[in-house]
């Protein structure tokens, strides 16, 4: 019961900090705190493809990236935004079903898997940025090179493309937006099939040998990664109002890893605390131009590899319950590490 | 006729291009399974070390050749020391603690020569054929790739070292039985891995110029090279840009660069899909 509670007290956080935000905060802020969170929910993918289902994908900003794509061209097209939401999700779901039966069947390791994830975002970037000709156009938008698509319209009252919602509503429906990722994914983490992808990640052939069909259930996986990273992506271009080649380049694929590192492999709460510092952290850095931002994320992606190699809320819970055991004089006996 | 010649030319270039840049890596994750993601920004820095030791009145061949290995090694064998002797064995994080050194590099060359386009002018000229012209450096380039390769084979099959490095690679545990010090083999790997990524970076300055995100441009070319050649050191990659190369030539010729290159990642997914651990497990036995 108490582990009930302990798991609902972040998701009631992120809600009670979307129906507060918009009386204490400023608009600037507001618009700020909505982007962080369209990111955190793609961070959320990650974490879920990376630290439940153990595959490493470094692309993962790949299905943010046509996510976003797929909403500026949808709602730029028909003006509806909830038809644009819905495509951009689905079709990252479907690019991704592509492209993880390439990868899964052929039964790549993880490493020749992250190169290949890799390898995919950066052709997309190269792709994006040379179709500054305005023969490459989808419906009547033109995809704009490396300067992207601008002026895309925002979220809308569903089914009335005139009725554009608030700064304070986008903000509490990007806010809730997370706490509902976060929700989905805890419970798709605790289901059957929940279990059976960390058996998976915890030995790929024992679960083989068990008799699951870990190709499926990776497939699976990596689609539902997918598609909340394009939702992220879908939410991220509603509130930024453009969306740029930028978000398949190499800094934006660090960035997602970057996240699921600090805040902790095979934790939701971690990497999205972890997305919101480091994002905070940035745009102070390229507000103050004193500190390159590149330099200082690769930096902290080597100490955190170095040092904290499981993360921030691990090590802030093993440290809390190491104090919690001293107090109550509990001696138990130390687990071996991971 | 001559549009022949210079296509084959244009596909013998391609080969030797990703063969050049992809040695560094070969050298690297086939000897010690490490993949090194900094490896584009190691040829970076071997282009600014040319360009900028040049700038200063140093012999462009001395600085292509000396310098910018010297330089390039020296950053390897520190980035060796403090990051990846540490992680040996573990290869995710080996990966991710070279993803953020990467990151390290470009935004302190960034921070250091600012984020323009430095260059040096391509030497020797050009060569006329039919209707067309080529540089003579581009034909020089193709030469020293082959040396380079021919060389890096004759190391490890003819030399002791190359004997202690292919032993520590097959079996680290029975080689430090029989007195081996693997770390050291390792190190030394390493350095020589980063110097001819170093070398690679320098060779391509006066054709490419030099930028702190060149790097971002070969690596994708330089690993889908080396992870679909596989096992086998050097014949693997070798035998990865004779398949990949032609390809990436011929339609960046017919269509564009950027068909190109999206093809070559393709046809790479394609002969991973066929041979998950790579071409050379056609000889080695999918080792």
């Amino acid at each position: 019961m108490l582990r009930h509670i302990k798991n609902a007290l972040f998701p009631f956080a992120l809600v009670l900090a979307a129906f507060t935000g918009p009386f204490v905060l400023e608009p600037f802020d507001l618009v700020n705190l909505s982007a962080f969170s369209a990111m955190a929910i793609a961070a959320l993918g990650l974490a879920f493809v990376w630290g439940t289902l153990g595959i490493l994908n470094l692309g993962h900003s790949v299905f943010f990236g046509v996510g976003a794509y797929a909403y500026a061209i949808t709602v730029s097209t028909f003006g509806d935004s909830t038809l644009a939401v819905l495509i951009g999700t689905m079709l990252p779901i479907v690019f991704s079903l592509v492209l993880g039966s390439c990868l899964f069947f052929s039964r790549l390791g993880d490493v020749y898997l992250g190169v290949i994830t890799l390898c995919v975002t950066l052709i997309f970037y190269s792709f994006m940025t040379s179709t500054a000709d305005p023969w490459f156009h989808i419906g009547p938008v033109p995809l704009g090179g490396f300067n992207g698509i601008t002026a895309i319209p925002s979220l809308n009252v569903p089914g009335d493309p005139q009725a554009f919602l608030s700064t304070e509503a986008t903000f509490s429906i990007c806010l809730l937006a997370l706490a509902g990722a976060y929700i989905l994914l805890s419970l798709v983490r605790s289901s059957d099939a929940g279990r059976i992808m960390t058996a998976i990640r915890e030995n790929e052939l024992r679960s083989e040998l068990l008799g699951y069909d870990i190709r499926f259930y990776k497939l699976l996986g990596f689609a539902l990664s997918a598609a909340i990273a394009g939702f992220g992506g879908t939410l991220y271009t509603a509130v930024m109002g453009f969306v740029s080649p930028n978000v398949f380049d190499l800094p934006q694929a660090s960035q997602f890893v970057l996240w699921v590192i600090a805040g902790g492999l095979g934790t939701f709460v971690g990497p999205v605390v972890a997305s919101f510092a480091f994002q905070l952290l940035s745009c102070q850095l390229g507000a103050n131009q004193v500190f390159n931002t590149e330099l200082i994320f690769g930096a902290t992606i080597v100490l955190f590899v170095l040092l904290a190699p499981q993360g921030l809320q691990p090590m802030i819970v093993r440290m809390a319950n190491l104090k919690l055991t001293y107090r109550s004089g509990i001696f138990r006996r130390k687990e071996k590490p991971a | 006729m001559d549009q022949f010649v210079i296509l084959c030319f244009a596909v013998v270039n391609s080969i030797a291009l990703l063969a050049l840049i992809s040695l560094g890596l070969a050298v690297i994750f086939g000897m010690m399974r490490v993949i090194n993601f900094a490896h584009g920004e190691f040829i970076m820095l071997g282009g600014y070390a040319t360009v900028i030791a040049n700038h200063a009145g140093v012999n462009l061949w001395l600085s292509m050749f000396v310098v910018s290995p010297m330089v390039v090694g020296l950053i390897g064998a520190v980035a060796e020391r403090l990051i990846i002797r540490r992680l040996y064995g573990h290869l995710v994080t080996t990966m991710l603690a070279t993803w953020g050194l990467s990151l390290f590099l470009i935004g302190a060359v960034t921070a250091i020569f600012g984020n323009t386009t430095l260059g040096v002018s391509a030497p020797l000229g050009n060569i006329t054929i039919g209707a067309y012209s080529i540089g003579a450096y581009q034909l020089f380039l193709i030469a020293v790739t082959a040396l380079l390769v021919v060389c890096s084979l004759l190391a490890l099959h003819w030399t002791k070292y190359g004997l202690i490095a292919r032993a520590a690679m097959q079996n680290a545990e029975m080689a430090a039985t029989l007195g081996v010090d693997c770390d050291r083999v390792y190190a030394t790997t390493f350095i020589i891995g980063a110097a001819t990524s170093g070398l690679a970076g320098a060779l391509l300055a006066p054709i490419s110029g030099v930028l702190p995100h060149m790097g971002a441009a070969y690596v994708a070319r330089a690993f889908v090279t080396v992870i679909s050649g596989g096992g086998a050191l050097i014949t693997g990659f070798l035998s990865a840009a004779t398949i990949l190369g032609p390809v990436e030539a011929l339609l960046s010729y017919f269509a564009t660069p950027v068909v190109g290159q999206a093809s070559l990642l393709l046809l790479a997914v394609i002969i991973l899909r066929l041979f998950p651990t790579g071409v050379s497990s056609l000889w080695t036995g999918g080792r």
